[in-house]
């Protein structure tokens, strides 16, 4: 729990861009949701998740060495109830349908205002 | 080749980015063909194309106007590792988005980025390439895609 009393969530961005994860970093409007790792693929996505535990994690899927792909299913493996919302150009539906499949809870498509990004958000801490 | 209707889809995955991203739209210039590999500003992102289609999609920009896309991202870091990055993900976003209408088996590589003078632009020998412009505020760059 924060000091107000809401539920806390501890966030984890995913992305190969360093200018997206500062984009996703600063668009971030909640006060519960508190930013605890980033990683630029999915191997280093893997062992930041197995030190800092996070409850919910953006998700590029075109990144070098590991995938976001591969990466969701590691990361629903080592955590079921994690929440994942994929952040990626792909806007093809069968990519979205296979991530979803895979565990992602939800698919935003780059690019995305400040407003797209925090409605997915907030969907997937409700 | 690129058919009509698959060069409309790059020119409004181009004018989508700029209307999102930067929250001002960038107005496109028509659409040309080259058989020379077309010259290049600052900073290039490349993308390379497998499955159905092969070939390569470029976006390529100037410093000064990267500069002022960062700003209006409400970003703050004008480095240069910063702008090879920005150029990697307008180039890798405004792909991806093409599979939208080519489909999964349209498959982007990770970018990669090229700048400094006269940088060597990958290009498959006898290939032609669409050129299209972009201008935005006072800066132009384009988006070049050259597909069999």
């Amino acid at each position: 729990m924060s000091d107000n009393g809401k539920k806390s969530f501890k966030l984890m961005i995913v992305d190969d861009s360093n200018i997206m994860r500062r984009r996703i970093e600063r668009s971030n409007q909640f006060e519960e949701l508190e930013l605890v790792g980033t990683a630029g693929n999915g191997i280093e996505a893997i062992e930041m998740f197995k030190k800092m535990d996070p409850d919910v994690v953006t998700m590029d899927l075109t990144m070098p060495q590991m995938d976001g792909i591969e990466c969701i299913s590691k990361l629903v493996a080592l955590k079921p109830a994690i929440r994942i919302l994929v952040i990626s150009a792909l806007a093809d539906k069968a990519t979205a349908v296979e991530a979803m499949e895979k565990g992602a809870n939800g698919f935003l498509n780059k690019p995305f205002t400040d407003r797209q990004l925090n409605e997915a958000i907030a969907d997937l801490m409700r | 080749m690129l058919q009509e209707q698959e060069l409309k889809t790059f020119v409004e995955g181009t004018t989508n980015y700029f209307e999102v991203a930067a929250q001002q739209p960038a107005s496109i210039g028509s659409p040309y063909l080259t058989d020379s590999p077309p010259s290049v500003h600052d900073y290039t992102g490349v993308i390379s194309i497998s499955g159905k289609r092969e070939g390569v999609v470029y976006f390529t920009a100037p410093k000064a106007m990267l500069t002022v896309l960062l700003m209006k991202m409400q970003e703050n870091d004008f480095s240069h590792e910063t702008m090879r990055d920005l150029v990697g993900e307008v180039a890798n976003t405004i792909s991806g988005n093409a599979r939208r209408d080519f489909g999964r088996d349209f498959v982007i590589s990770v970018p990669s980025v090229l700048s400094g003078e006269r940088p060597d632009v990958p290009q498959k020998p006898g290939s032609r390439s669409f050129v299209i412009p972009i201008n935005w505020r006072s800066h132009s760059a384009k988006l070049i895609v050259s597909l069999t």
